[in-house]
């Protein structure tokens, strides 16, 4: 699809149009097309970062563009738009012009080598990856009404040198898990990413936004296994994600191995001559799971038995039984990632 | 003209008759703006109301404008609600509503309710006040358990015979009057045709809340309990299935096993949407093959569903006789069917309009699903694999040979690997048609693969040729140039989810400027911030809410926009740290929702919402 053409109105905008047109020259300059960038804003805009690198595909994409169509109206809120005419029109409660007016520095060149820097890298990176060229811009180009971002491009390009992917406070990976699911129940696999995750989203509060924060965890290195858990990503009912995890689980048990729904823990009775394995996911409560476990246990001789568990512990991966059911003298526990003893029961078991 | 002036002299009773014809509620909803006769004629006629925002309006005021409301419709939580990005008890409750038109005497008969929290206790006045309740369809509801359907399926009331409403005779069919003292036991009179439960999370409390449907229920058109966990008793269903002969549309649940259904079915031959529990069995046995015949016998079977957590593949021929009248085919909790297995499946079904499915049946059985069903006019293709290991999925391939395949596509939601531009461009070259077009990539910022570019250029082209778009939902790597082309091109578009996609306000700019027709916005993990929120504080009237959620908007901002728009609720969700007065308004907002009121602040709010 050939690129739209934004229109530089001369006249139209006053003096702010003067930057915005050599802006836009250079990039006009750099698509080679010879058409006539409209700016509808006022800005350059880095669209033109896109369009630069679409010519390519001008070629077997020629969708026909209305001069007309491509001019964007700002009217007021509910009014249908009327003819489009050649002079856009900026916003008739004009609370805008003033910060839009703005114009661009032109360093958007830096933009768009770091975009493409950040894209072009790689074949299929991992989401991780992708998202740690793009937050450098969000971050870079817009504090509040502040359109001047040739410093924080420069901090930024400097950052990016270091080679680290950056984290503007809230953009990108989202990944605190909400309360009530946060560091109970997670895979080993996930552990790392979400642990660093939440480091650094509690680093972040408080804080200034507009800085962009190094990320500690080495996301450009993690394995595709063990890619971040974005909340609410893919964005699937909650309902049918754990509809499909009872069935995935089901279906690891007709097979005989462990499926990516299984998660299985080690589990410890004082006293027993060995400990025994089971998997979190193919229970829904924790009824269940203290039944089951009973039944597993129930070979040996209960008794009061005051050892400290097996040494070695995985993170979140013990319990010692104890069975609550029967009243007598066991209860479950687990450690967490933390390296505490929890009662197992208080946390919801998602 | 003429005519007009001559309306004006129509008795109500005749504008009345005329209003009967408008179905849709924005036809109604444009008449009555019209004068003051018309819109008196409208609100004592209109019978079914459509709230798409619970908080839009208390129920006081829709009862006082609509007296005679038969069936109401409520949406309660915002569309993210449904990926957990709103804390359970942000609100949504239905009980306010249902004690209101308790209170006041509303003949209700249909309740339809999504994303709404529904408690027992909702369910329960709701059985008890309104004898003429025919119809309850809970859509991703929360906050009920077995104990409130029992609630509902008793139903007790008592009407003398004198008040009878004649209903239609298909409700009528069997029923049984009986003027007794109320106990739950004694049959009473029940109209009830619809319990139709989707995707809500219900608690199970081992109650026999199916056989609380009394013997003297026969009214029953519609049972859906799909959703539901827990066991149901056999024999019960089988003969509340058995007498009522109404029954068109059932869907059981996993716990609901082959050999039940086959007795079901022997009973219903006359079902026309059939959803399985679950799928087992050994095909080489009696049960199964009474099974065959027994579905043979359902010639008027044309949606399918089911077929939940197990699934023998070698029982799956037992249906193929349904396949041919088959229009709509729902596989999207079939986990355990193989690709193979789906696509000789899918070769009986060349009627299907609808398909949902697991993209386990990969790009290549979306290949054969577009050479074998032309009508097709929805498909949605469902992540198979949560976790993220990477098994089965489907690319660009499987979208592209849809499209070329089946004209009439008209609505797709595809969750896929990897997209590119040029296959979205095909896309929009061989399916103008499209009204509602969701792509969801499973890694949310990935770029076209081959160019490493963008996907502007591909959903740019989609907006162009779609002229009809209403729903469009975004993925993959995306930069502002998106927005400036669905601002330009998306005219008709009402609602647009975005995520992680922009580099700047612009982009927001952009489709609050460009879509006139707008009326939800739903953006996460996006940079738009403050310029964007408040450049156009009066477009949000013409919404119906926006969300913004990890993007880069201030309380400060939020305080303004609250400030300056009075008939906005301005909602701050902040759970971890409480924002309140004292906090800085240069501090960001985690999550912000806003929408249109009549009402002002809700006074259900938890703590850790706050409206400004």
């Amino acid at each position: 699809m050939s690129p739209p053409l934004m229109g530089v109105e001369g006249g139209g905008q006053g003096n702010v149009s003067l930057m915005a047109s050599s802006a836009s020259m250079d990039s006009i300059s750099q698509k080679g097309l010879g058409l006539k960038e409209r700016n509808y804003l006022g800005l350059s805009d880095c669209s033109s970062v896109d369009s630069s690198t679409v010519s390519s595909l001008s070629e077997e994409n020629k969708i026909n563009l209305n001069l007309k169509a491509t001019e964007l109206r700002l009217g007021l809120p509910g009014s249908q738009s009327p003819e489009r005419d050649p002079e856009p029109n900026l916003l008739s409660s004009g609370k805008l012009d003033e910060k839009l007016l703005f114009p661009l520095i032109p360093s958007k060149d830096g933009i768009c080598s770091s975009v493409q820097k950040a894209v072009v890298s790689g074949n299929k990176r991992g989401y991780s990856d992708t998202i740690g060229g793009l937050p450098e811009m969000k971050g870079s180009m817009f504090s509040e009404g502040n359109w001047m971002f040739n410093a924080a491009v420069t901090d930024s390009e400097t950052q990016k040198s270091a080679g680290q992917a950056k984290f503007s406070g809230n953009a990108g990976m989202n990944v605190m898990l909400p309360s009530g699911l946060s560091g109970t129940q997670p895979t080993t696999v996930k552990d790392g990413p979400t642990k660093a995750s939440q480091e650094r989203a509690h680093a972040t509060n408080g804080t200034s936004h507009n800085h962009n924060k190094v990320n500690g965890s080495n996301n450009n290195t993690s394995p595709p296994a063990a890619k971040a858990q974005v909340v609410g990503w893919p964005p699937i009912r909650a309902y049918r994600k754990n509809t499909l995890a009872t069935s995935s689980k089901n279906n690891d048990e007709v097979d005989g191995k462990p499926g990516p729904g299984a998660l299985f823990v080690k589990v410890s009775m004082d006293g027993a001559p060995y400990l025994r394995k089971v998997d979190l996911r193919s229970y829904s409560t924790y009824q269940e799971l203290s039944s089951a476990l009973e039944k597993m246990f129930s070979c040996f001789t209960l008794g009061q038995c005051e050892s400290q568990g097996a040494p070695g512990r995985e993170m979140l991966s013990e319990s010692k039984l104890r069975d609550l059911l029967h009243g007598s003298e066991y209860v479950l526990t687990y450690e967490d990632k933390d390296g505490d003893w929890m009662l197992v029961g208080d946390v919801p078991w998602e | 003209m003429c005519l007009a002036y001559m309306m004006n002299y129509f008795p109500e009773e005749v504008l009345e008759h005329v209003f009967d014809f408008l179905a849709s509620h924005r036809d109604r909803n444009a008449v009555s703006l019209v004068c003051q006769s018309w819109y008196r004629v409208e609100r004592f006629s209109r019978e079914k109301v459509f709230i798409g925002n619970c908080y839009a309006i208390i129920p006081e005021r829709v009862i006082a404008r609509f007296p005679r409301v038969r069936s109401l419709t409520l949406k309660g939580k915002p569309h993210f609600a449904d990926f957990n990005l709103v804390p359970s008890d942000w609100g949504g409750f239905v009980l306010p509503w249902i004690e209101a038109m308790a209170r006041s005497g509303v003949n209700l008969e249909e309740l339809r309710l999504k994303r709404m929290v529904v408690s027992d206790e909702s369910l329960e006045l709701l059985a008890r006040s309104f004898p003429n309740l025919r119809s309850l369809v809970l859509v991703s509801c929360e906050g009920f358990t077995t104990d409130g359907l029992a609630a509902i399926a008793s139903n007790c009331s008592v009407t003398p015979l004198g008040e009878l409403a004649i209903g239609d005779a298909d409700a009528m069919v069997g029923l049984i009057l009986v003027l007794a003292m109320i106990t739950p036991k004694v049959a009473l009179t029940l109209f009830l045709m619809e319990l139709d439960l989707q995707e809500n999370e219900v608690e199970d409390c081992r109650g026999q809340w199916l056989s609380c449907f009394p013997d003297s229920c026969t009214s029953l058109v519609s049972l859906n309990f799909a959703c539901l966990k827990g066991e149901v008793n056999l024999a019960a269903l089988e003969r509340l299935v058995a007498r009522n002969h109404n029954l068109r549309s059932l869907r059981l649940n996993h716990a609901v096993p082959l050999d039940a259904l086959q007795k079901i079915l022997m009973q219903a031959p006359q079902l026309v949407d059939l959803g399985t529990g679950s799928y087992v069995h050994d095909p080489d046995s009696d049960t199964y093959n009474k099974l065959k015949s027994a579905v043979q016998k359902c010639t008027s079977i044309r949606s399918l569903s089911g077929f939940l957590e197990d699934v023998a593949p070698r029982c799956l021929p037992a249906i193929y006789p349904i396949c041919l009248n088959l229009t709509s085919l729902n596989l999207s909790y079939a986990s355990l069917i193989h690709s193979s297995e789906l696509i000789k499946l899918i070769h009986h079904c060349s009627q299907l309009q609808r398909l949902w499915i697991l993209d386990c049946i990969g790009d290549k059985g979306l290949g054969v699903v577009a050479s074998t069903c032309k009508e097709l006019q929805e498909l949605r293709v469902f992540p198979s694999d949560i976790y993220g290991v990477g098994s089965a999925v489907v690319t660009e391939e499987g979208l592209v040979a849809i499209s070329a395949g089946c004209p009439k596509l008209n609505s797709i939601l595809y969750f896929c690997q990897q997209m590119t531009n040029a296959a979205l461009i095909t896309v929009a070259k061989n399916c103008p048609n499209f009204i509602r077009f969701r792509l969801c990539t499973l890694n949310p910022t990935i770029p076209d693969p081959v160019t490493m570019q963008p996907l502007d250029e591909g959903f740019g082209a989609i907006v162009q040729s779609c002229k009809g778009l209403k729903r469009l939902s975004l993925s993959g790597l995306l930069t502002d140039q998106v927005f400036l082309y669905i601002g330009m091109y998306a005219e008709q578009l009402e609602m647009l989810s975005v995520a992680f996609a922009g580099n700047s306000d612009k982009g927001m700019l952009y489709v609050l400027n460009g879509c006139k027709k707008l009326k939800k916005l739903e953006i996460r993990d996006s940079p738009f911030g403050n310029v964007a929120l408040l450049a156009d504080v009066g477009k949000y009237e013409t919404m119906r809410s926006l969300w913004m959620s990890s993007c880069e908007v201030t309380l400060g901002a939020c305080k303004t926009l609250a400030k300056k728009m009075p008939r906005l609720n301005v909602e701050v969700i902040n759970e971890n740290d409480l924002i309140d007065a004292s906090s800085d308004d240069r501090q960001k907002v985690e999550k912000m929702y806003l929408y249109r009121t009549l009402v002002g602040p809700r006074e259900d709010a938890p703590e850790f919402v706050w409206t400004l």
